[in-house]
């Protein structure tokens, strides 16, 4: 455990030390009543140690679980990893990508799986917004926030690394927007990681008719590239009736960290989802994705944009649940694979009972950008109602040669002709991503990926 | 001394089948040349071997630009050079619009030493040469934001194909059946688009079935191929002007070739039994 304590003396004086023992989570919780200053409340406290229960008890998914058929954690050694600890004063994070010449509302940045700094402007805070830090906010908005947090979305007990995370969450961004609020410019948050665990919780409420544009991005701290890390996280996003929420997640972290986390989002009688998700960093992830239609009329647009390399295992579980009649979900996952990495989208559109009229489409294709990597491309669908409109389809194809010398016999060298067939690959989707900063970022992050083809 | 692009003995094979079998022919910078012959006698293999095309394999020959072994260079190297082809089945990139494409082409063939990431022509001096080149060719402006050939109509991408010839203003050209699939009226304007855009600047060599190409762009020089070799040329000081020629052999075929030169009338016979027209497959 000693890799993960700072080097910085003063920090790693009675802090937490060997993984995840019942010592150190008892450590960990004594370790926050002193970091916020007040012990958290009963029911709060309550949940941490049920969903700890759940976590010891809980087996490790195995392969021969269904949802972990693709997914190898046999190399994941838990016991080098432990609860979160502060970062070393004076500690640097890395650049917002996603923000890069954005006027914010608001921004509220996390290192090692701790809040460092947050600002909302004012005039935002005087509409009563709440943004900033899950832990500290959700303390002194106790009766506003304690209603949605895991309330409906999620669930604790999903799997052993979801309980890990209902224990032991500490990190983590909320937005709240009362209804009728519209938020015009975006929100940003950003979670760094140098090695060791984060364990960040997002929680983003719109009320009804309220707007609002989220980016979240993840990155590994200077230097710490391929430092070990765990990320054990979740994510819930409420949609209110006629709300209309943007939410942008860019998945950066560091080569090698493992990434684990729980995604949901409810969206509300008319309103309006727009979910983008760059998969990108990582030593090995398993995400759930899951979009929950469930007001009359609600619509979400899921866009994802996928790149592996090295050897890298990303796998990416979307479900599309259409609970209500008249709502649209539409999904285009795109994923480009280089060296020995190996990708996996399994997608579900599930109807219910009664959705009539519903309309979903997904769609995933990918690019083989070397003979080692591996895609496995799974769309499925479960439709239980009548008058349904659903379609999916998967492609997964490799650099067409032909183009290649097309572009070569205009100057561009292999090289810089490869780079530009892959970046108009990914058009289509950034064709429907609005926000221009998270085009250009996923953009340019694809396009310092992709070396030579062969 | 002006530029001139020498091909020398060329021999090619594709698959381990020899298509081409000794090609000598000397372009200079300021003449056309038109390239005819019946369809698989190795037309388009030699503008894909001069390009560089990794599915063309040169067996013995040789192929220099002012003196250089251009056989040597990758084909963007051969671009930058000064070599261009308009392809005669132009594929589509998806998702990569025609003006950014040609920016980059552009920058790298205007500073051939260019490093990938090296700046590019600033977008909107780039843009408005750009503009001006369509309106010239009467081609509309909405082509500049369409991905590369992407649904383009046949007509279309073989205007898109002289536009780009007209932004990278090479010194030689290959015009690859730039007028197969055209309706006349389109052939008309090609022809005429290929004279205004400054090739008589150029070395070209059109590769076509028809003389319509040609209306604009008088050949100096005719070549006749079959079983891949040129076996006829028309030109100044022969027997023959090469706008004659091309007349000819549009108006009547190649049936007096075939039985001029019968050892080329045979091997022609043998490459389309053996290959079952592998050149178009290769393509």
């Amino acid at each position: 455990m000693a890799e993960l304590l700072s080097s910085d003396p003063q920090h790693t004086a009675g802090l937490v030390s060997g993984g995840f023992s019942e010592a150190a989570f008892e450590a960990f919780l004594s370790q926050r009543a002193a970091l916020l200053g007040r012990q958290e409340p009963a029911w709060l406290q309550a949940m941490r140690r049920e969903a700890w229960q759940a976590f010891l008890e809980m087996d490790f998914p195995s392969r021969q679980d269904e949802e972990w058929q693709r997914t190898d954690i046999r190399l994941l050694r838990l016991e080098r990893f432990g609860f979160p600890q502060p970062p070393p004063s004076g500690s640097q994070t890395p650049p917002a990508l996603l923000a890069a010449g954005v006027a914010l509302a608001g921004s509220c940045v996390h290192l090692n799986g701790w809040p460092l700094r947050w600002h909302l402007e004012p005039q935002w805070q005087r509409q009563g917004v709440l943004f900033g830090p899950l832990d500290q906010l959700l303390l002194e908005h106790e009766a506003t926030l304690r209603p949605w947090f895991y309330s409906r979305a999620l669930q604790a007990r999903a799997d052993k690394f979801a309980a890990l995370h209902a224990a032991g969450w500490s990190a983590g961004t909320v937005l709240y927007v009362p209804p009728g609020v519209v938020v015009d410019q975006p929100l940003h948050t950003l979670s760094a990681l140098g090695g060791g665990t984060d364990l960040g919780h997002q929680l983003v409420v719109l009320g009804e008719g309220a707007r609002a544009t989220l980016l979240a991005e993840t990155a590994a701290t200077a230097g710490d590239a391929n430092a070990p890390g765990l990320h054990s996280g979740a994510v819930e996003l409420l949609v209110g009736p006629r709300a209309t929420l943007r939410y942008v997640n860019l998945q950066d972290w560091g080569r090698g960290v493992w990434h684990f986390a729980h995604h949901k989002a409810l969206v509300e009688r008319e309103g309006r989802l727009q979910w983008t998700i760059g998969a990108l960093g990582g030593r090995l992830a398993k995400v759930n994705q899951h979009v929950a239609l469930v007001g009359e009329g609600a619509e979400a647009e899921v866009n994802g944009v996928m790149f592996t390399e090295g050897r890298q295992q990303l796998a990416y579980h979307t479900l599309q649940h259409h609970e209500k009649p008249r709502c649209k979900s539409d999904l285009l996952y795109k994923g480009a694979l280089q060296d020995r990495s190996r990708l996996v989208w399994r997608g579900m559109i599930h109807v219910d009972p009664g959705a009539v009229k519903t309309h979903a489409y997904q769609r995933n294709d990918n690019l083989m950008l070397s003979q080692t990597a591996r895609v496995d491309s799974i769309p499925g669908l479960e439709i239980l109602a009548d008058d349904v409109v659903c379609t999916h389809g998967a492609t997964t194809g490799n650099v067409d040669e032909s183009l290649i010398f097309y572009a070569c016999s205009r100057g561009l060298t292999r090289r810089e002709a490869v780079r530009m067939i892959v970046s108009g690959f990914f058009q289509q989707v950034f064709d429907r991503i609005p926000i221009e900063s998270v085009r250009e970022a996923l953009g340019q992050a694809i396009g310092r990926r992709v070396r030579e083809y062969t | 001394m002006s530029d001139t692009l020498k091909i020398i003995n060329l021999h090619v094979a594709v698959d381990d089948k020899p298509i081409l079998r000794g090609v000598d022919l000397t372009i200079r910078r300021g003449e056309v040349h038109a390239l005819m012959g019946p369809n698989g006698s190795g037309k388009s293999t030699l503008g894909f071997a001069i390009m560089g095309h990794p599915g063309y394999r040169v067996t013995e020959g040789r192929v220099e630009l002012n003196g250089q072994d251009l056989l040597a260079m990758e084909p963007h190297e051969r671009a930058r050079a000064g070599l261009f082809m308009a392809f005669q089945r132009p594929v589509a990139i998806p998702g990569v619009k025609l003006a950014d494409f040609l920016r980059h082409a552009a920058s790298n063939i205007r500073r051939p030493d260019r490093k990938e990431g090296e700046e590019l022509i600033p977008m909107r001096e780039f843009r408005k040469e750009l503009y001006a080149k369509m309106d010239q060719l009467r081609m509309d402006r909405d082509f500049a934001r369409r991905y590369v050939n992407d649904g383009f109509s046949g007509g279309e991408m073989k205007r898109a194909e002289i536009l780009q010839m007209a932004i990278l203003r090479p010194k030689f050209a290959i015009l690859d059946e730039t007028d197969s699939g055209l309706d006349v009226d389109a052939v008309r304007l090609a022809s005429q688009s290929i004279a205004e855009i400054g090739g008589a600047e150029m070395g070209i060599l059109i590769i076509t079935h028809h003389d319509k190409l040609l209306e604009h762009n008088q050949p100096h020089y005719t070549h006749v191929m079959l079983g891949g070799r040129i076996v006829e040329t028309a030109g100044p000081g022969m027997a023959r002007s090469g706008p004659e020629l091309a007349a000819e052999l549009h108006r009547h075929g190649y049936d007096r070739i075939r039985a001029a030169y019968p050892e080329a009338a045979a091997d022609e016979q043998a490459m389309q039994r053996a290959s079952g027209r592998a050149e178009a497959a290769a393509v």
